[in-house]
């Protein structure tokens, strides 16, 4: 049992791609920190984005700021972590009907601040994305890529976890105690197992995305959040090498971004007034799907298998207009400026930029610690590639195809998920004294992900997790509940062909001969 | 197309899941020369337990002890479900002349002819339903006394996990129980192991020696033993009769997670011996189109199940059609509606997609989803929207009947057998006796 009373230079809360970030980083100057979260990683925004490693090229009308961060991350990210970015090159790709002016001001724009993009002629194009519309009018080349958002984040905690930094899953701020202009303690509470704690730190950062507005509220303070939610899906297969944006102000169904064997086509934006109903629609899907289409017509027709939806913080008075336009870069709120002096906040930004809001928010943090190391993360590359290969799409098959032991068996068939690699990973959560479950190996591997979206491999897994002695009583049994429930968020909005057929046999097992729905 | 080889019959049954089977054989029984048409793929997943009737109001989670008087109160909540549709003396000499069937074919059943039964699940849950592998019986009586029980599984066997069945039922209140993991006999220990490869293994009978050699040594005063349903596909009974003389214990089965072995044997009993009954079938085929014949009658083509090229022409006076749901094919999806495959059917269906589902998997509500399907008259003949029947030739039975909800109510074996007992009924009624 970890001790419910920690002291630590630095509490981080929020485990996304910016916490995560942070951790790592202060962790690489030598600062000691606890890094908590209410779920687990990626449970917001950075599980729920494109997994687009962008050029800058989207930004280069609105936002030139934003465009330059995103081609100097871009470069220094290709160096650092290698083994979670795909290198597939973007193309901007306009159709009949798209404002001709936009296409001819793009290149312009880009020369200005030295952003590379190339034009491509339609035909060329065509022959290296066949998938693209006939209709194309125009198409550019710009240097673009595709990240695995959870192998990235697993991948900085990881790194931060070998240099000592401790990392809770599962645990909620409820309360800040302060004396006079100082946070003195932070107060947790795990609502699985009733666990409470208190973290004693010298600063506390709040990089909790959509929600830095609730938790800065229990600290004190006030921040303005917009909330914007974008909803994408994810395509049976891969339909390009390359990830294509539409070369138009941004609107809906604009980016299709390959990543593995999948596609990812998005966004939506609707603007909610809370955080309560963060979850896709029918009318969003089918937007997506009739948007998409027009820049490749073959979104019309191919199975997908999931739908998931993100929020986009935006701070700032709620402007009229796109949510989209709202500036992308981010925002480092030092709330000395409510009186609070060891209390920063990060948020906005992107996945792209991580990095550097990690460096910005770690630079004021050491500078109020009186800490003088300098950033780290620009020269020393992630080393934690090995523990989270499993999270990539088509690594799993591969290993399989090429050899394994002769008493190995696959868990999950869809994604081709060994015992093995669940033993590894119920090993990590060993380690660090954690529990597994379901939820947290289907972040830590791709299980769930594939056409069945862990109708069987929850059974076999949750019948593993009991033969290891990892589940007792009724948990493995809720734990198949909840995985299959979280899921389902995903699946609800695209039943029509065959992922109804895979529903139904989904829930004759699980209901009609489990009777899962009747026991609790 | 014109050199299609031609077979006549006087009733043509689409679906070989379960309310095919059973059509097939109410057909046979009343000496009606018969074709069956379909790709075996719901039965395969069936888990061997006949649901009659369990849960109403599905909303409030209700569950009955008593399946009659499940069935009353539903017809009385719910008038257009199937069974406000039969009476309860045919629904309950619908599911004996099944289960007479099953056993004639060497796959006993038993059964309490007035209440349900709780049975072990595979993931170590209990619930409730009505007529059980006789392989399975055991475990009912042995879920409710005190005997020490030994639950076994298999180096291999993945999705089955007998620490986590021993965790489940001491949470449901049953004492005094142990798990062991063994080698599987005759298998190397290092195979990934499928029950279908293991109940075939089982029909060896050296090899139901080796593995109570393998049991006997974990025994430790256990008197009552539960497996993994793999044992045999054929030979059940003497496989199990063997086991308990070698070991001097109650054996039973548990269900594994679907497919399951218990399918196979339902699906393997039908297709040997139907057509020793006179019943043609066509077996992993489908009907690739249908029109309406001279006198009245129907012509089915019939064709490769993936290519959809057609093989036989069948002339039929009438059809039952019990092509199931989404998975039978029956009905299919598509973004905008729901719609009948065959015969471009009227279907009851909610108004849009985004009313199909609710946003919880485990909603006690259940999903609307499921009350689509076929509205029919009182002589299980599909109606338009105008009420009326389409075709006074054509019945429908099984899964794809509207107003009713198989998984949540517990009702799916008595929904397919009794309705597909109505519609071969009506058949006799209308068409055969015309």
């Amino acid at each position: 049992m970890e001790d419910t009373n920690l002291k630590t230079q630095v509490l981080i809360i929020g485990g996304g791609a910016t916490g995560t970030g942070i951790a790592r980083d202060l962790s690489l100057r030598g600062v000691s920190c606890i890094l908590v979260e209410k779920k687990d990683i990626n449970a917001g925004a950075s599980g729920a984005n494109h997994g687009l490693l962008h050029s800058g090229a989207r930004y280069v009308f609105n936002d030139p700021e934003s465009a330059k961060e995103c081609r100097d991350e871009n470069r220094l990210l290709k160096q650092l972590a290698p083994d979670c970015i795909e290198n597939t090159g973007g193309l901007f790709v306009a159709v009949e009907g798209d404002d001709e002016k936009f296409v001819a001001d793009f290149q312009p724009h880009c020369d200005k601040i030295d952003l590379p993009c190339k034009p491509v002629d339609v035909k060329t194009a065509k022959d290296m994305e066949p998938a693209l519309s006939d209709k194309t009018i125009a198409v550019f080349e710009v240097e673009d890529g595709s990240i695995d958002p959870f192998k990235l984040v697993l991948a900085n905690i990881t790194d931060a976890q070998k240099l000592g930094c401790k990392f809770f899953r599962h645990m909620k701020v409820t309360g800040f105690t302060k004396q006079g202009a100082r946070i003195t303690g932070v107060d947790l509470f795990n609502k699985n197992t009733g666990e409470r704690k208190t973290i004693e730190a010298d600063m506390v950062v709040n990089a909790t995305g959509a929600w830095v507005g609730d938790v800065a509220k229990l600290a004190g303070a006030n921040i303005d959040v917009i909330y914007s939610k974008g909803t994408l899906l994810i395509t049976h297969t891969r339909i390009t090498d390359r990830v294509v944006n539409r070369l138009r102000p941004p609107s809906d169904a604009d980016i299709l971004v390959p990543g593995g064997t999948v596609s990812i086509i998005g966004t939506t934006s609707l603007r909610m007034e809370t955080l309560d109903e963060i979850r896709p629609t029918v009318s969003e899907v089918d937007r997506l799907v009739e948007e998409g289409a027009s820049m490749l017509p073959v979104l019309d027709t191919i199975r997908y298998i999931r739908a998931y939806s993100g929020v986009r913080p935006l701070l700032g008075s709620g402007k009229k207009g796109d949510d989209r336009s709202v500036t992308r870069g981010f925002d480092l709120i030092d709330h000395a400026r409510d009186g609070i002096e060891n209390f920063v906040t990060i948020t906005g930004g992107k996945l792209t930029t991580f990095r550097l809001m990690a460096e910005k928010t770690s630079d004021l943090v050491c500078l109020k610690l009186g800490v003088s190391t300098p950033c780290q993360t620009r020269r020393i590359p992630i080393i934690s590639a090995y523990e989270t290969r499993w999270t990539v799409p088509g690594f799993s098959p591969k290993q399989w195809v090429g050899g394994h032991e002769i008493d190995d068996m696959l868990l999950c068939e869809c994604e081709m998920v060994p015992q093995s690699a669940i033993e590894e990973i119920t090993g990590y959560f060993d380690i660090f004294k954690k529990q597994a479950d379901l939820k947290g190996i289907g972040k830590r591997s791709r299980i769930g992900k594939g056409s069945c979206q862990g109708s069987f491999c929850s059974v076999r897994i949750a019948a593993y997790l009991y033969d290891r002695g990892a589940a007792t009583a009724n948990a493995g049994v809720g734990n198949i509940k909840e995985f299959i429930n979280e899921r389902w968020k995903g699946q609800r909005c695209l039943l029509w062909d065959t992922p109804m057929v895979q529903v139904e046999l989904e829930e004759a097992m699980h209901c009609g001969l489990f009777g899962l729905e009747l026991n609790a | 197309m014109a050199d299609l080889q031609t077979i006549k019959s006087e009733l043509a049954i689409i679906g070989t899941g379960f309310a095919g089977i059973a059509a097939a054989v109410f057909a046979s029984r009343n000496g009606i020369t018969t074709s069956q048409i379909g790709v075996s793929g719901g039965i395969l997943y069936a888990s061997g337990y006949f649901d009659l009737m369990g849960v109403h109001p599905v909303k409030e989670q209700k569950v009955w002890n008593n399946p009659w008087d499940a069935i009353d109160a539903l017809i009385k909540d719910v008038p257009l479900h199937p069974y406000a549709r039969l009476s309860k003396a045919d629904i309950r000499e619908s599911m004996d002349q099944f289960v007479g069937f099953l056993n004639e074919t060497g796959l006993p059943y038993k059964k309490e002819d007035d209440r349900n039964v709780s049975v072990i699940t595979p993931i170590g849950t209990v619930k409730p339903t009505y007529c059980v592998p006789a392989s399975m019986w055991n475990g009912v009586a042995a879920l409710l006394d005190e005997r020490p029980m030994l639950i076994v599984d298999f180096w291999g066997l993945k999705g089955f996990s007998a620490m986590q069945i021993t965790e489940m039922l001491t949470q449901n209140g049953r004492a005094n129980l142990r798990a062991v993991r063994i080698p599987f006999p005759s298998v190397d220990l290092s195979t990934d192991l499928f029950p279908e490869r293991m109940a075939w293994s089982m029909e060896v009978e050296e090899n139901i020696v080796k593995l109570a050699d393998e049991i006997r040594p974990h025994l430790n005063g256990a008197q009552v033993i539960g497996l993994p349903a793999i044992l045999g596909i054929h030979r059940t009974e003497t496989i199990m009769s063997g086991l308990k003389d070698l070991l001097g214990c109650d054996i039973f089965e548990i269900p594994t997670i679907p497919p399951s072995i218990t399918g196979l044997r339902i699906k393997e009993k039908a297709e040997t011996t139907l057509p020793q009954r006179g019943v043609h079938l066509f077996s992993q085929k489908r009907v690739v189109s249908v029109k309406s014949g001279k006198n009245g009658g129907f012509v089915l083509d019939v064709g490769d199940r993936a290519t959809g090229e057609p093989e036989h022409r069948i002339e039929a006076d009438g059809v039952i059609l019990a092509s199931g749901r989404f998975l039978g094919m029956g009905l299919h999806a598509g973004r905008k509606n729901i719609q009948e495959t065959l015969f471009d059917l009227t279907v009851f269906q909610p108004g849009d997609r985004s009313d199909w589902h609710q946003k919880d998997f485990f909603d006690s509500r259940g999903h609307e989803i499921n009350q689509a399907g076929i509205e029919i008259d009182e002589t299980f003949r599909p109606v338009g929207i105008d009420g009326k029947p389409v075709f006074d030739n054509l019945f429908a039975a099984g899964s794809i009947l509207a107003h009713q909800d198989w998984i949540r109510q517990k009702c799916g074996a008595g929904l397919a057998v009794s309705t597909a007992y109505a519609a071969v009924r009506s058949f006799m009624k209308q068409v055969k006796n015309r």
